[in-house]
């Protein structure tokens, strides 16, 4: 269970990117944040693992407050989330298992990463994981020898091999073409029910949002306007997440500041 | 401004081409001060030439006759460059990594790589190998530290520099997955380093076996000992022996280094 409470990013003293932004994910729902760019969702997605450091509010997962740990224990907290990028974010000079086996870089000895040693149990899980997202027989080859698809499925892979307690995907499929996206949104679903894995994907593509997550959270200036089950989303709600004029919203606040 | 016809264009207006000539004359004016304030005997430029015909008429035919002894030195040499080499590689390594700013612990860190960097590029192999002549006495020891002394500078400025331009997208992705910085340095800019780490170790290997064939003119071993040594008894038979010697080993070394770079690279 995830937990945020009136969770506050601003970026060097200017004007918050998030504002008082409260959420909750648990069980093994998929969860799609949909916004604008410059929305926040980003920043939402990157407090959680303190990629970015939000300004104030807490964010608790399964009852460890992650805004509150210190440098070696956000290491700990950080192995129990999972993160997926838009760009893959793969090292391309190493094979496919070296990268699959960097998700353990948190668990493993420095000896074993230095000398690429894995644990048997470590080689079984990442056979198993890329056998069943399809990439096994490319265990040797250099991660970029690999299609976008490919390597999306390599990244994600190396977020399961953490055995994390969360998912989180920032714009997992906007470097794809649209059928590999639809595969790779696909396979998040699964995966989350398989795993029985809560997962927050931000995503561009309201189609894919609704069809293949449970909810869908809408962000707009750092507000969630939005929480609902996909055929709640109708034109006014997109409307209203889309088509916000800034100005009429930043006048609105300093009418309230 | 009020252009009545649209028929004149120029380049210049006549004040910024006062400004041109007026730069040009001070330009000329610097050269000839130069060249007069520096003291050439003109007939001694005159009779090079001459001069030239003279010492290689002396030089020819090589003299062989100290080949083992040329070849132990050039073997020397060789030494003393590749263990410079090795050497300065391990050193340059911390010294990159403290040196370039996405990786060094803090600012102090830093400026203390950057002045490593600086202090070692600003003084020219020979000037080294005076020093460390005058520190460790005439010999290949002097040698190797001097070389290695201005490696470390060359090669942790490029390593420095292809570890701030290494794409950071994998960086933090592992950080996201909780590994420490150790393991994340091993993992995501390690590879994307190494490329750069073999062309920079092979070119300054390739650099420090010629430098290592002057570092006897100042007594820090190699083969420039028997050069200085023939030059001042004015045996020219042996001293084209020795240059000799030097191309083929020259040649031979940017053989071997063409080789690596494609085995490598």
């Amino acid at each position: 269970m995830l937990k945020i409470e009136k969770l506050v990013k601003r970026y060097n003293g200017g004007d918050p990117v998030l504002k008082d932004l409260d959420l909750e994910v648990g069980g093994q729902q998929v969860v799609s944040i949909i916004g604008s760019s410059g929305a926040g969702k980003s920043t939402l997605l990157r407090c959680i693992n303190r990629l970015v450091e939000p300004t104030s509010g807490t964010i608790t997962l399964n009852g460890t407050d992650l805004t509150k740990l210190k440098k070696s224990e956000l290491r700990l907290a950080r192995r129990r989330i999972g993160m997926v990028f838009q760009s893959f974010n793969l090292v391309d000079r190493l094979t496919v298992m070296e990268n699959v086996q960097s998700g353990r870089l948190g668990y493993i000895s420095t000896w074993a990463a230095l000398t690429r040693r894995y644990p048997k149990e470590d080689i079984r899980r990442a056979y198993e994981l890329m056998e069943r997202v399809g990439i096994a027989h490319y265990a040797n080859k250099r991660a970029d020898e690999l299609s976008g698809g490919e390597r999306q499925r390599v990244g994600v892979v190396r977020a399961l091999m953490q055995q994390p307690e969360i998912l989180l995907a920032d714009e997992p499929t906007a470097s794809l073409d649209p059928k590999t996206s639809e595969q790779i949104m696909a396979l998040l679903r699964d995966l989350a029910n398989e795993l029985e894995l809560p997962v927050i994907i931000n995503i561009h593509n309201v189609t894919e949002a609704k069809q293949y997550t449970d909810r869908i959270v809408g962000m707009r200036y750092g507000r969630i306007i939005f929480d609902d089950v996909p055929d709640a989303l109708d034109a006014a709600a997109m409307d209203e997440i889309y088509a916000g004029v800034p100005a009429e919203d930043r006048a609105a606040q300093g009418a309230a500041a | 401004m009020s252009p009545t016809t649209l028929d004149h264009w120029s380049r210049y207006t006549p004040k910024q081409r006062i400004k041109r000539y007026g730069v040009l004359l001070a330009t000329l004016l610097v050269v000839a001060w130069a060249l007069q304030s520096i003291d050439v005997i003109w007939e001694w430029v005159w009779d090079s030439p001459a001069q030239m015909a003279d010492l290689f008429g002396r030089m020819i035919p090589p003299d062989p006759q100290n080949l083992p002894s040329i070849m132990q030195a050039m073997w020397e040499t060789v030494n003393i460059a590749t263990i410079a080499t090795l050497f300065a590689i391990v050193i340059s390594l911390p010294v990159a990594y403290i040196a370039a700013r996405n990786t060094t612990p803090n600012v102090v860190t830093l400026w203390i790589g950057r002045f490593i960097l600086v202090s070692s590029r600003s003084v020219n192999t020979i000037i080294w190998a005076l020093l460390f002549v005058a520190i460790f006495g005439p010999g290949i020891i002097a040698g190797i530290v001097a070389i290695m002394f201005r490696s470390i500078g060359f090669m942790g400025k490029l390593l420095g520099e292809a570890i701030e331009e290494i794409d950071t997208r994998p960086v933090e992705a592992l950080q996201a997955s909780g590994a420490s910085r150790f393991k994340v340095v091993l993992y995501a800019i390690v590879p994307q380093v190494m490329p750069t780490f073999f062309a920079v170790s092979i070119l300054r290997w390739d650099i420090n076996l010629r430098e290592s064939t002057v570092l006897g003119l100042v007594g820090a071993g190699g083969i420039g000992i028997i050069l200085q040594g023939a030059i001042d008894t004015f045996n020219w038979p042996e001293v084209s022996t020795v240059l000799l010697a030097i191309l083929a080993f020259v040649i031979l070394g940017e053989v071997v280094s063409m080789y690596l770079r494609k085995r490598i690279l």
